[in-house]
């Protein structure tokens, strides 16, 4: 099950904690992989990790010019994307009232803007090959909302909304568009938050404790999978029982 | 000239699967053909592709019939 050989994949973001673990997960499918970020040496770790079927291809989603170039670096470099994995996110967080224009702006256009533009130039080889996985890594925070995350949490629920609309269009040509939406995961995102900020957090989690990121993953590979090609506009919530939505 | 019409014809013919007689000059790809926003983008890209033409976006929202599609081509198709 979940065999994705002959499959290509690019993952944004594949310099963090689960964009890595995506990459990864992926390629042990069977799937080539475009990885993608902003900070090479990482992404040259983890191609040589992997070894053949890996591609390092860095690019700048804040920019539109840039984000197209990536796209197609990418698809020069493994042919075709069948899969395509919005995972690159950052965050700027503030409580609204200090939250500035620019903070805002930089987390919508990376979190979401990005996704669109990538979505878009993912879709015309994915029409005519009337196949294709489209997979935005969203949060829980965007379904939830959180104090200190207004940019965040609107980029995150943005991804949601374009990701049943895409559904709704491209569904007849056998492409499939979901979420994966993470909740609290063990990530260099995540560390920033002290111990004590973890320890309040832990008894909100039925499963009593943080997540992993292969475990977003291995949700990523199902939903990439042809098993999964009736499964579409869809969230599917991997956070231990934090918010059952 | 006419090569390009049949051209185009059998693109519509194959990609709607709607009989031939039903594909004449002033068909509309919405209106008579049955077609649907997402089949005129890719009745373009395979234009683009039979007449190794590049159809920006602005000129596709253009091209709402057979006729549409032939003129554009006639007029931008180095062969």
């Amino acid at each position: 099950m979940f065999d994705l050989t002959g499959k290509s994949a690019l993952v944004t973001g594949a310099s963090g904690g689960i964009g890595a673990s995506i990459a990864r997960a992926l390629h042990v499918q069977g799937a080539a992989v475009a990885l993608s970020g902003t900070r090479v040496a990482p992404l040259e770790a983890l191609a040589a990790e992997l070894g053949e079927r890996a591609f390092v291809v860095p690019g700048n989603l804040s920019e539109a010019a840039a984000t197209e170039q990536l796209f197609k670096d990418a698809e020069a470099a493994l042919g075709k994307i069948d899969i395509l994995v919005n995972n690159a996110g950052l965050t700027r967080d503030q409580i609204a009232m200090r939250l500035k224009d620019e903070d805002w702006q930089s987390v919508i256009d990376v979190n979401l803007t990005a996704a669109f533009r990538l979505s878009r130039a993912a879709m015309r080889g994915m029409m005519k090959r009337r196949w294709g996985r489209i997979i935005n890594i969203t949060s829980i925070v965007g379904v939830t909302g959180n104090a200190g995350q207004a940019n965040y949490a609107a980029s995150k629920a943005g991804l949601i909304g374009m990701s049943k609309s895409l559904a709704a269009e491209l569904g007849s040509r056998s492409i499939t568009v979901n979420c994966v939406a993470p909740g609290f995961i063990a990530t260099a995102m995540t560390d920033a938050l002290n111990e004590e900020q973890k320890q309040k957090l832990l008894p909100s989690i039925p499963a009593g404790r943080m997540g992993q990121s292969d475990e977003i993953a291995a949700g990523v590979v199902y939903l990439a999978s042809e098993e999964a090609a009736y499964v579409t506009g869809q969230t599917l919530h991997i956070n231990g029982g934090m918010a059952m939505i | 000239m006419s090569d390009i019409a049949e051209r185009v014809k059998k693109i519509v013919v194959d990609h709607l699967g709607v009989e031939e007689s039903k594909v004449v000059e002033n068909a509309s790809f919405i209106d008579d053909l049955g077609a649907d926003s997402l089949d005129t983008v890719e009745l373009v890209m395979a234009f683009e592709e039979e007449f190794g033409v590049e159809i920006p976006d602005d000129a596709a929202e253009k091209i709402l019939s057979v006729k549409d599609a032939i003129d554009f081509i006639k007029a931008n198709a180095a062969a």
